[in-house]
């Protein structure tokens, strides 16, 4: 079967904070760019961002790209790469500044100058004390930057295929990325969408747990796209918990309420943050707090009936701090935990949010593998921005107001240098005879698979199984176990059947497409998690309760193919910074 | 409970049918879009928009008994059965509740919803008191659902020529920015009998607005500027 071909200088898949970013780069430089996206830009997870963008302006206090860098170094407990975290602290006053030129509606200070706000594992003068760093608009940061974001494209002219979902990544046998086949939702056409540069901006998979803050759409997609095409996944063992989900809802509350003064209370009524750190208390890094609140629930000081929830409490910031800082707040706590938050704590728990792990790149964006001894050689062609890539900035904990940081930065930076690739390199490569035979033998299974199991049946043994064997704690049984399920549930995702066929906006086609991708990734995640033998930021494991610096400052990269684990080192040497040695983390 | 769904499929149907499902929910299932979640378990060919089912990305707007509003901030238990579900009205019907939102986007973008500023941009932010920067309040939040275009009779008469309460929200927003220098520019841009003058103040936005934003006040306060740059 022929599809039709469609040829830009450059394809860039998904539509969040890091495509647009790359996005306004390209179309700016004159570049015929398509941006795929499977909902309308707007829609992206990037909306649900709420409590601000890291950047050391010092607009309230004295503030330094090194200290945010050290923050960054010791949230991601030593696994981060700290040339791409320098480079990331150092460029997030500029993006953040460009953000704010191009019409973002921070909050502000009496001043005139952008307000930030307090945040979890961000400090003074190397974890002296809490620093307000985190950039804002009220609680609703992601949205405003995604809108703002979509302005500026629009004002750029940046050509959009909305409702277009991106199925596999185009490679020629010399292993340079070409494009990637896509499927037109509202028609059921499939197209080749053929790039001298391809950027994934696909976001991240929070939707492999059962319980996530995560939208529908964050099925990994590039991450799946990837490991067919045989690119490795690095560090997939970590994945962050966020400490305040709503109880049974998993809706985000922002970490935003304990920076503007809100704290978390066992069924006693104390403030236990302070026993587990003692100088940042709830404003430590994520994967503290969130194993600070699942130890005080196993150990039986939850609250609630079945003692499975701590209660987040900010009445005491009063009616106008809350209606000014914390809108959104009040808003999802009224409809998701039926309760007024001015009056009442929110029931909390820690809930999936974001992957620290992806495609490999380096700090331009470029997507490396290991290639004839080489472990980071450039995969030419080939991009990556945003949660879906490992840059790696975050290591086995990122800290919050970290992502949005990372999508400006790297989404600008990899925008650039993909500019240049296309100054470089004027033509396009010759397209494989056999470029969309995956996608095809992919749709074609699909669309004849009788007597198969159901999207929904697959999907959701796949999440129960990530949830309990691959959670906040880890347990060296129920993570060997987890590998054997993941694998059975990955065979069984091969028979997925569909009983709609329409060619119109079938979304059970693309529910299985999406799964498939999943599916990539939480077998990426178990394997990874299961040979990880120590525990590091949020990979936290019973038998082996210490950082093993000796054996494990290295990151892992998953391959598809026989589901082989490899290993490279971490960058430890920053760009112009003196090397943050590691030590023991308290906070 | 009991939905009854509007359900069309271009590709096999011939007409548009009302289709009921009968579902036992579980404690978990609170909101509308747990149990549209839930029947599409059990109905694959079910077409609807969804992402993050929180009220922030604006995908699942729809008519739900006789009203627009978003199924993943609609809570079952205020809901009277059949629980009546239809798309959005005035918009073509693509595939079962999944509009096509073409006009209402052509809407949006006609109104230049961007920041225009010719300066040349300073080496720090440009500089905006809360008092300004509160003006944008009640403006930028809009998530572009388009709950409030689809319910206004003027919409729905004139959607190539009016732009409707989303696209004037959006339009006052860079109105009432103080960083904003294209004033005249967007006032005459919508100084117009249909762009801006059709609404009638109806004020069906205002009720249907899932974030409780007021476009009809924003589209009074365009009127404003325009009355006083006249005067």
């Amino acid at each position: 079967m022929a599809i039709a071909i469609r040829k830009f200088d450059a394809v860039i898949v998904g539509a969040g904070g890091a495509g647009m970013r790359a996005a306004l780069q390209l179309a700016e430089a004159g570049f015929k760019v398509a941006v795929v996206s499977k909902v309308f830009p707007t829609r992206s997870h990037t909306v649900a961002a709420q409590g601000g963008i890291g950047a050391a302006l010092g607009n309230m206090g004295e503030d330094s790209w090194l200290w945010h860098m050290y923050d960054t170094i010791k949230g991601s407990d030593y696994l981060g790469d700290q040339d791409a975290i320098e480079f990331m602290c150092r460029m997030a006053p500029q993006v953040v500044l460009e953000l704010e030129h191009f019409g973002m509606p921070f909050d502000r200070n009496d001043n005139g100058t952008v307000y930030q706000r307090p945040f979890g594992g961000h400090s003074q003068n190397f974890g002296e004390r809490p620093v307000q760093r985190s950039c804002c608009a009220a609680d609703r940061t992601g949205h405003a930057m995604l809108h703002t974001l979509y302005q500026r494209n629009v004002r750029a002219n940046t050509h959009f295929f909305v409702e277009w979902m991106a199925l596999d990544l185009v490679r020629d046998a010399a292993g340079h990325v070409l494009g990637v086949t896509a499927l037109e939702m509202e028609t059921g056409e499939i197209y080749l969408m053929q790039a001298r540069a391809t950027l994934f901006a696909t976001g991240g998979a929070g939707r492999i747990f059962a319980a996530s803050t995560n939208a529908f759409i964050n099925t990994g997609d590039g991450l799946g796209m990837a490991a067919r095409a045989g690119i490795p996944l690095e560090d997939m063992e970590f994945w962050q918990f966020h400490p305040t989900g709503v109880a049974g809802a998993g809706v985000l509350i922002t970490e935003g309420v304990r920076g503007e003064g809100g704290y978390l209370l066992n069924r006693n009524g104390e403030r236990f943050m302070e026993r587990y750190a003692p100088t940042m208390k709830d404003l430590a890094s994520r994967d503290v707090v969130s194993r600070a609140m699942a130890t005080e629930i196993k150990e039986g000081r939850g609250c609630g009936p079945e003692a499975d929830h701590v209660l987040l409490k900010l009445d005491h910031l009063g009616v106008e701090v809350v209606e000014k800082r914390l809108p959104g707040i009040r808003e999802i706590a009224r409809k998701f935990a039926n309760v007024d938050p001015v009056k009442q704590p929110i029931p909390v728990v820690p809930t999936a949010h974001y992957q620290m792990g992806g495609i490999p790149t380096n700090y331009h964006g470029e997507v490396v593998a290991p290639r004839s001894g080489n472990p980071e050689a450039v995969v030419p062609g080939f991009y990556a921005a945003g949660e879906c890539a490992c840059a790696s900035v975050h290591g086995a904990n990122r800290l919050g107001t970290n992502s949005l940081t990372d999508l400006l930065v790297f989404g600008k930076a990899s925008g650039e240098r993909m500019a240049q690739f296309l100054r470089e390199n004027p033509e396009h490569r010759d397209l494989p005879s056999d470029a969309a035979d995956r996608t095809l033998m992919r749709l074609d299974r699909l669309e004849s698979q009788r007597n198969g199991e159901s999207v929904h049946q697959v999907g959701a043994d796949m999440r129960r199984t990530m949830q309990a064997h691959c959670g906040v704690f880890r347990f060296p049984d129920l993570l060997v176990e987890g590998v054997r399920k993941i694998l059975e549930i990955a065979e069984r995702a091969q028979r997925t059947e569909i009983k709609d066929h329409s060619k119109v906006f079938n979304t059970a086609r693309t529910e299985a497409l999406e799964l498939d991708n999943l599916i990539e990734v939480a077998r990426a995640t178990m394997i990874s998690a299961e040979a990880r033998k120590e525990s590091r930021g949020a990979h936290d494991r019973e038998d082996f309760a210490k950082r093993d610096d000796e054996n494990w400052l290295k990151h892992t990269l998953w391959f598809k193919d026989d589901d082989r684990l490899e290993y490279k080192p971490v960058h430890l040497k920053p760009l112009t910074a003196a090397t943050f040695e590691p030590k023991v983390r308290t906070y | 409970m009991h939905f009854r769904i509007y359900r069309y499929d271009p590709d096999k149907d011939a007409q548009p049918r009302m289709q009921d499902y009968q579902v036992d929910l579980e404690a978990s299932d609170r909101m509308l879009l747990d149990a549209l979640v839930r029947i599409k378990s059990m109905d694959d060919s079910l077409a609807l928009r969804r992402s993050c089912r929180e009220g922030v990305c604006g995908s699942d707007a729809m008519n739900i008994n006789g009203k627009n509003g978003l199924a993943c901030i609609t809570r079952l238990s205020d809901l009277k059965e059949p629980v009546e579900i239809r798309p959005l009205p005035g918009l073509p019907v693509i595939r079962d509740l999944i509009v096509d939102m073409s006009q209402f986007f052509k809407q949006y973008h006609s109104i230049k919803p961007y920041l225009v500023n010719n300066d040349p941009a300073p080496e720090k932010e440009r500089l905006q008191t809360p008092a300004e920067r509160e003006e944008l309040d009640g403006l930028y939040e809009c998530i572009l659902c388009a709950c409030c275009s689809t319910a206004c009779p003027s919409f729905w008469w004139n959607p190539d020529k009016f732009v409707g309460p989303a696209g004037l929200l959006q339009a006052y927003r860079f109105l009432a920015d103080t960083r904003d220098q294209a004033t005249s520019e967007r006032l005459d841009n919508l100084e117009d009998p249909y762009r801006l003058f059709r609404c009638h103040s109806i004020m069906n936005c205002v009720d249907v607005c899932p974030k409780g934003l007021n476009p009809t006040k924003a589209i009074g306060k365009i009127k404003d500027l325009l009355v006083r740059r006249t005067a």
